[in-house]
């Protein structure tokens, strides 16, 4: 167990250095950083000294190493377009990403299990057969066509719901909440509606086939044989069989949603980092561009080594496989 | 399986392909018919777009400003032949969405020829070799594939466009958009290819190829790549349809197609502008068709995973 913790852990270190490289690449390489700081009235002189200070000087592996650390700790340098620590700027947005996702996670259990439920238990039915569609058009719908339909239909036509940021916030020491207010709780509705879409779809092909797989097992046939009333069978003996695979599943996709979230933010003009991130690209802004990068890439693998790490716990059998 | 028609004596492929399980499959799925069908339109009108639009959306001579934010047809104030109406340039709606999606159809095609072409060298390679060469390729995909794919595309083209000079920016907009959502997508298909070349390599006629001196290239070209294809021609259907919305998401945040050379996603990025001014049409139109072209793919994708899998018949 020991032996696998640490390779599956050592793995992990190094697709994150890995990651870390391709980020000091194109924070070092992408544009000069101090053509990036300086304005035009900077003298020779000035300019030399801040590229001394900034240690680009030194040799490119120093320079890694010194990115390295700094990141570990936290510190990703100075955003050039808003001259203020990236770490601050990240921590601000932060909470409004983490909100969203989580709220679209939740509408994603809330909708999808049922809806999963409902297309293996009555398998052939024409609503059954209309939802199996519709989980086609979830995939297949573009998260931006989806975010802007809803704008129209429910901002820009019925006026229900805002189309774009976040209403007020409660501020809770760093943290920023819009879950307080009746504003922010309103301007939730339609951007984590427009990022759980994809993840319904998801989540209910996924139940949809672990209930088909476990209704043919011997358990339920007992079950049934011993009268327990059908909805029973179903909810209690199935589902619960069911939502191991949904919650692995479900943790797994919360790295790529933050990812994906990126679009959804752009589309609503909602304040998180992924809208911080698609600024950057606009101002090439690298050293925003380089920690979101690091930062997302961080969560995707942390959660993916702990999944594995969970699994290995559960089931001995894996600790011993190739990898 | 459907009895072989003599009727009309068809040519040796043709009486092959009505005999294949492929086609007795597909006549009895009438949604993958319909998705085939509605692709085999939007791809043909795409490519026909110069003789099917009206005018010529790149060539701002053409379009006329008194013909602008034109409503479609039905509606009142819409006016012929501006049949999905016209944006606030003049330019008409649907010869935009035509020449829009020939050009993210070819960026599709182009990426999921890149992507296999990569995919299934590295594959092979890997598999076939094994030992560091494996070991090398699977680490490279392993960490390509542990940034989320959308982020690696958007970073990799803004990358590249900050790299190229300005007036070479536009032009390589479609190479760069190729690169970027190529670059975690051939990691699909050099797995599963790996995957399967480890197991073909042990079988018999792989060995009797061996024993007579026949050359690792040609081995895995002629021996084993035919026989890992089925599960690489669904994957490549399915990335068909990835590789159009990726592209559409990028140049959507403005990191794709300029508005010179507009994709659908670009044109939906120019049409969200006005969302709030009641001029509909712009945006709402390009994203039928995106949402279209992209779910015919997907159904296509999906019958052909279900026909193709033997445990399922």
């Amino acid at each position: 167990m020991l032996v696998f913790l640490v390779k599956r852990i050592f793995n992990a270190a190094v697709v994150m250095l890995a990651v870390a490289a391709m980020a000091f690449l194109i924070f070092r390489f992408v544009g000069d950083p101090v053509e990036m700081m300086v304005n035009e009235q900077t003298t020779q002189a000035q300019r030399d000294q801040l590229r001394e200070h900034l240690g680009l000087n030194d040799s490119v592996f120093v320079q890694f190493e010194r990115f390295v650390v700094n990141a570990a700790h936290g510190d990703f340098g100075i955003s050039y377009r808003n001259q203020r620590p990236v770490s601050e700027l990240i921590a601000e947005r932060f909470p409004a990403t983490l909100e969203l996702v989580l709220v679209a996670t939740i509408l994603s259990l809330l909708i999808g299990i049922p809806l999963g439920v409902v297309t293996a238990i009555h398998r052939g039915t024409w609503y059954s057969e209309t939802l199996q569609f519709g989980s086609i058009l979830g995939v297949s719908l573009p998260s931006f066509v989806v975010g802007i339909m809803l704008i129209l239909t429910f901002s820009v036509t019925l006026g229900w719901a805002p189309a774009f940021g976040r209403g007020d916030v409660v501020h809770i020491g760093w943290w920023s909440t819009g879950f307080l207010t009746r504003s922010g709780r309103a301007s939730l509705i339609l951007p984590s509606l427009s990022l759980a879409l994809f993840q319904i779809t998801l989540v209910m092909r996924l139940v949809r086939a672990e209930m088909l797989e476990t209704m043919r097992m011997d358990f339920i046939k007992f079950a049934r044989a011993r009268g327990v009333p059908a909805r029973r069978v179903q909810f209690r003996h199935a589902l619960r069989n069911c939502l191991m695979p949904v919650i692995t599943m479900t943790g797994m996709q919360f790295g790529n949603l933050i990812a994906f979230a990126l679009i959804t933010e752009t589309v609503f003009q909602w304040p998180g980092m992924g809208l911080l991130f698609m600024q950057a690209i606009t101002f090439v802004d690298i050293p925003v561009m380089a920690a979101y990068l690091c930062i997302v890439s961080f969560i995707f693998v942390a959660i993916n080594t702990l999944v594995d790490i969970t699994y290995a716990v559960i089931d001995p059998r894996l600790r011993h496989q190739g990898h | 399986m459907a009895p072989v028609e003599t009727a009309k004596a068809p040519t040796a492929k043709r009486a092959r392909w009505r005999d294949s399980d492929l086609w007795w499959s597909l006549k009895r799925s009438p949604l993958a018919m319909a998705a085939g069908a509605l692709l085999v339109v939007l791809v043909i009108a795409a490519f026909l777009a110069p003789l099917l639009a009206i005018q010529d959306p790149y060539n701002l001579a053409a379009l006329e400003l008194w013909n602008a934010e034109l409503p479609p047809v039905w509606q009142h104030n819409g006016q012929w032949p501006y049949l999905l109406g016209t944006d606030v340039q003049g330019r008409d709606i649907m010869s935009a969405i035509l020449y829009g999606s020939r050009v993210s159809i070819i960026i599709g095609i182009a990426s999921v020829v890149v992507s296999l072409v990569v995919g299934l060298m590295a594959g092979l390679a890997a598999g076939y070799i094994g030992g560091w060469v494996d070991n090398l390729l699977m680490r490279v995909g392993d960490v390509l594939l542990s940034i989320p794919t959308i982020l690696m595309a958007i970073l990799v083209s803004a990358v590249f466009r900050e790299i190229l000079p300005t007036d070479l920016r536009d032009g390589f907009a479609p190479v760069i958009l190729i690169i970027a959502i190529s670059l975690s997508a051939w990691v699909q298909y050099a797995r599963t290819v790996r995957a399967l070349a480890m197991v073909e390599r042990g079988k018999e006629y792989v060995q009797a190829a061996r024993l007579l001196k026949v050359r690792p290239g040609r081995i895995m070209r002629s021996h084993i790549l035919p026989n890992t294809l089925t599960p690489i021609l669904v994957a490549a259907t399915l990335n068909f349809g990835l590789a159009i919305l990726i592209e559409a998401t990028l140049s959507f945040l403005g990191v794709g197609m300029p508005p010179t050379e507009p994709s659908l996603g670009t044109l939906i990025r120019i049409g969200n502008e006005y969302l709030f001014s009641g001029q509909w049409w712009i945006v709402v139109f390009p994203a039928i068709q995106l949402s279209l072209l992209v779910l015919s793919v997907n159904v296509l994708g999906d019958w052909l995973r279900d026909a193709l899998n033997p445990k399922l018949r």
